[in-house]
């Protein structure tokens, strides 16, 4: 089937397998490796891209339903090199260990700060449900999103919020 | 297919002689899923430069996403019958592992072999809900404590009897008890004390290494067991741990069990965390729950530890190396034998050269993970990997110096004893004629200039702290939810306390997780009923509450930075103070004890159970 939709502000056009999920059509087709696939069940939200701007679990969607559609990845979060004040948060704040959640785990907080800008710890946590993480114990997750939270709000403040010690360079390749 | 870690037949008779209150219980350490975020994976490839002409033969190269390259390189030659020397195993980033991704599994043999025979790269992937039955389980004990004292809360006799599933095809988890029986007393000064194991094969998932490995069950063993003699004499639990933990040492203590605790201050963690978690308020708190009767009551928890970090293999003594190399543009390169998934090494160790050296952490460069760059190598494991591997590059690093040190007093025409080293500038300089200085860099121009290093610690260490939970447990429903996590973690010094909390965090999660929430179930006909992350209770972000960690760093001598292991802690403490917390907040319903996971509907049970007794 073809489909023609929009990924990272690319127009894409391909002709794909109705079964395709988007997942698979953007690490397999397209080469796009930052949406992870962790389980069979919609359940851990290692995959979480967002479409039109919400989040969504891209091991759920099939191409075909993208059509017509923006898709954005992580690789299209970061725009011209400059990290994203949620990436920046994730960075600042210890917010990742191994790194298979991370870039669904950023996607889904993207997403719930676009619909909640400055939500609680508790709002925080319920908005993340969806999405596992197996080393951070959430602890330092959530502290980035409420501090992008804070960033997003108040731009000026979103520099400071660079890492006072050096972070780890291994977690984020 | 059974086999046994000490005798239970030589159980001493009269162990209990002399006691004024025993208990006895059979609990359950129940069979956990480790569940990194990725599942295992591998690829492979034969040829001399398999990337651009891969073949049948010559050598192979392999990714394989886990816990250490060596030790893998050395398993898949034996699987495969090749010399070693015609393997090279190079690990990619790791998406989680905690003990289960160590060495080389026989899906990763096959990928290489069937990369052999098709003359052609393959890889593999396995799904999530092949994840759950293929990858090793964790815990699977089940497990007898028996305990005795005074009424005065002194423990005179403790016994542990361990029942260990080792799943099919016994591999680590068939000695895990012999871990579990190490630690039998914890941090405690039992005048007598007793264990015995035995390991039995099931038709199940093989049992392997999990977070703790062996040390877990041991605490949760005896943390139950102090709670359970606490209730049955009538004394609050964080007084009868005063009464029995080991006084402050700083000299090795040796325990009936073998283990050589290396440094320790056990009541002074327990009272850190006790005073962090307020925990007289909370007492009063609970007091006042029960007196209005409501529905949702409030339990708390506590669970004092010791546990063992970076032991040594029967090789020999625990050791590993570092390489690092100065470069001539004033970059330099650390090559570990440790391999990181999410730990910071990169970050710590280039800390550590830094420190030493004088060159910015962002020049410096760490590498890991390529049998053919780095032969030898631990891994990373048991929280073996700043203690040994940190140690190791900062050993290193001031090797390197003494050298360069050689080198500029050749170029400077003065006496090596006589130049200082000025870390702010990484530049040797003449002691009293500041003119006279040579860059640290430029001594690599001429010649090469790095030390590869083996540190080499006299035995393992022991981390310890005390971990206090605090729950509310609904009596209508069972649901437990957990309110708050204090612990004291000591792990001697911290070189990056950042990276030290996220390992705290981590491990206090998983810990807390298998006390409330996660369970691998069999039918009884063997079919596994948890194979996907659907059936399998993996925790999210809205069970846990934000942790509050409390400080405490005690140094060990064993090694120059002081440290010990962290990985693991956190999920060692905070299972028993969970599961304790849990008992606690229907202790005054006559509920002594609930097993693992405590769901709802065990707590409910416990519950119907209690009253009908009454």
């Amino acid at each position: 089937m073809k489909v023609r939709l929009t990924v990272n502000g690319q127009d894409r056009s391909d002709d794909v397998e109705p079964r395709l999920l988007l997942v698979h059509y953007l690490r397999q087709h397209l080469g796009l490796r930052a949406a992870n696939v962790g389980c069979d069940t919609t359940s851990c939200g290692a995959c979480t891209v967002l479409l039109n701007g919400k989040s969504v679990k891209s091991c759920t969607v099939l191409t075909v339903q993208a059509t017509g559609q923006d898709v954005t990845t992580a690789e299209g979060l970061a725009a011209e090199g400059d990290l994203h004040p949620v990436q920046r948060a994730f960075r600042a704040e210890h917010g990742l260990q191994c790194g298979f959640c991370t870039p669904g785990m950023v996607m889904a907080a993207t997403g719930l700060l676009a619909e909640n800008p400055h939500p609680t710890e508790k709002e925080v946590r319920a908005g993340l449900e969806g999405n596992f993480c197996r080393c951070t114990g959430y602890h330092n997750i959530v502290r980035a999103v409420l501090t992008a939270a804070d960033a997003m709000a108040s731009p000026s403040r979103a520099d400071s919020g660079s890492p006072a010690i050096p972070t780890s360079t291994e977690s984020a390749q | 297919m059974a086999a046994s870690f000490g005798d239970a037949g030589q159980f001493d008779p009269a162990l209990f002689d002399g006691c004024e209150a025993v208990v006895t219980r059979t609990i359950e350490n129940q069979r956990v899923a480790p569940a990194p975020m990725e599942t295992r994976a591998a690829a492979a490839a034969w040829g001399k430069d398999p990337g651009k002409d891969p073949g049948k033969d010559g050598r192979l190269t392999a990714w394989i996403p886990n816990q250490g390259a060596q030790g893998t390189r050395a398993v898949m030659a034996s699987m495969l019958g090749i010399d070693p020397a015609l393997v090279r195993i190079i690990t990619p980033d790791v998406g989680g592992a905690f003990g289960a991704k160590f060495g080389a599994d026989p899906e990763h043999g096959l990928v290489c072999w069937v990369a052999r025979q098709l003359g052609r790269p393959a890889r593999w992937a396995e799904t999530r809900a092949e994840n759950m039955v293929a990858m090793t389980h964790g815990r699977a004990q089940r497990q007898t404590i028996t305990i005795g004292g005074r009424r005065d809360g002194t423990v005179l006799a403790y016994r542990l009897e361990i029942l260990q599933d080792s799943g099919a095809y016994p591999k680590f988890g068939a000695i895990l008890p012999s871990l579990t029986i190490l630690m039998t007393p914890g941090p405690y000064a039992f005048p007598r004390a007793e264990a015995a194991a035995v390991s039995v094969v099931t038709n199940t998932t093989p049992v392997g290494a999990y977070r703790g490995a062996g040390r877990p069950e041991a605490t949760a063993a005896v943390e139950r067991a102090i709670d359970l003699f606490a209730a049955e004499i009538g004394m609050d639990p964080a007084d009868v741990r005063r009464k029995n933990l080991l006084p402050a040492f700083t000299e090795p203590h040796t325990t009936a069990f073998g283990a050589v605790y290396d440094s320790g201050d056990y009541t002074t963690a327990l009272d850190r965390a006790l005073a962090a978690a307020g925990y007289q308020d909370l007492r009063e708190e609970q007091a006042k729950r029960r007196a209005n009767g409501g529905a949702v009551q409030l339990g708390i928890g506590l669970a004092s530890y010791v546990e063992i970090t970076g032991g040594g293999s029967e090789a020999g003594r625990p050791q590993e190396n570092a390489t690092v190399e100065v470069h001539p543009d004033g970059s330099a390169t650390i090559l570990t034998g440790t391999s990181p998934h999410g730990q910071g090494h990169s970050t710590v160790w280039a800390m550590l050269a830094s420190e030493e050296l004088g060159i910015p952490v962002g020049k410096i460069t760490v590498k890991w993970g390529d049998t053919d760059l780095i032969p030898q190598g631990g891994g990373t494991g048991g929280s073996r990997s700043l203690q040994q591997g940190g140690a190791a590059v900062q050993q290193a690093s001031q090797e390197l110096l003494e050298e360069a040190r050689q080198r500029a007093a050749g170029e400077l025409e003065a006496n090596a004893a006589d130049l200082v080293f000025d870390v702010g500038s990484s530049a040797f300089t003449v002691a009293g004629d500041p003119d006279a200085s040579v860059p640290l860099a430029r001594l690599a121009e001429t010649e090469r200039l790095f030390v590869r290093s083996v540190f080499s610690a006299p035995g393992a260490t022991f981390p310890f702290g005390a971990h206090v939970a605090v729950v509310e447990v609904d009596t209508e429903t069972g649901k437990v939810v957990l309110r708050r996590m204090v612990t004291v973690d000591d792990a001697g010094t911290l070189v990056n306390p950042l990276l030290a909390e996220g390992q705290r965090h981590g491990g206090i999660a998983q810990g807390a997780a298998q006390a409330f929430l996660e369970e691998v179930v069999y039918d009884a006909d063997g079919n596994p009923l948890t194979t996907t992350f659907a059936d399998y209770p993996f925790l999210s972000a809205t069970e846990v509450p934000s942790f509050e960690l409390a400080d405490m760093a005690t140094p060990t001598t064993y090694n120059p930075l002081g440290a010990k292991g962290i990985g693991e802690a956190g999920t060692i403490g905070a299972t028993p103070a969970v599961q304790n917390a849990v008992v606690d907040a229907v202790s005054h319903l006559g509920v002594r004890h609930i097993d693992m996971p405590t769901s709802p509907q065990r707590v409910w049970r416990a519950l119907n159970e209690s009253r009908d007794a009454r």
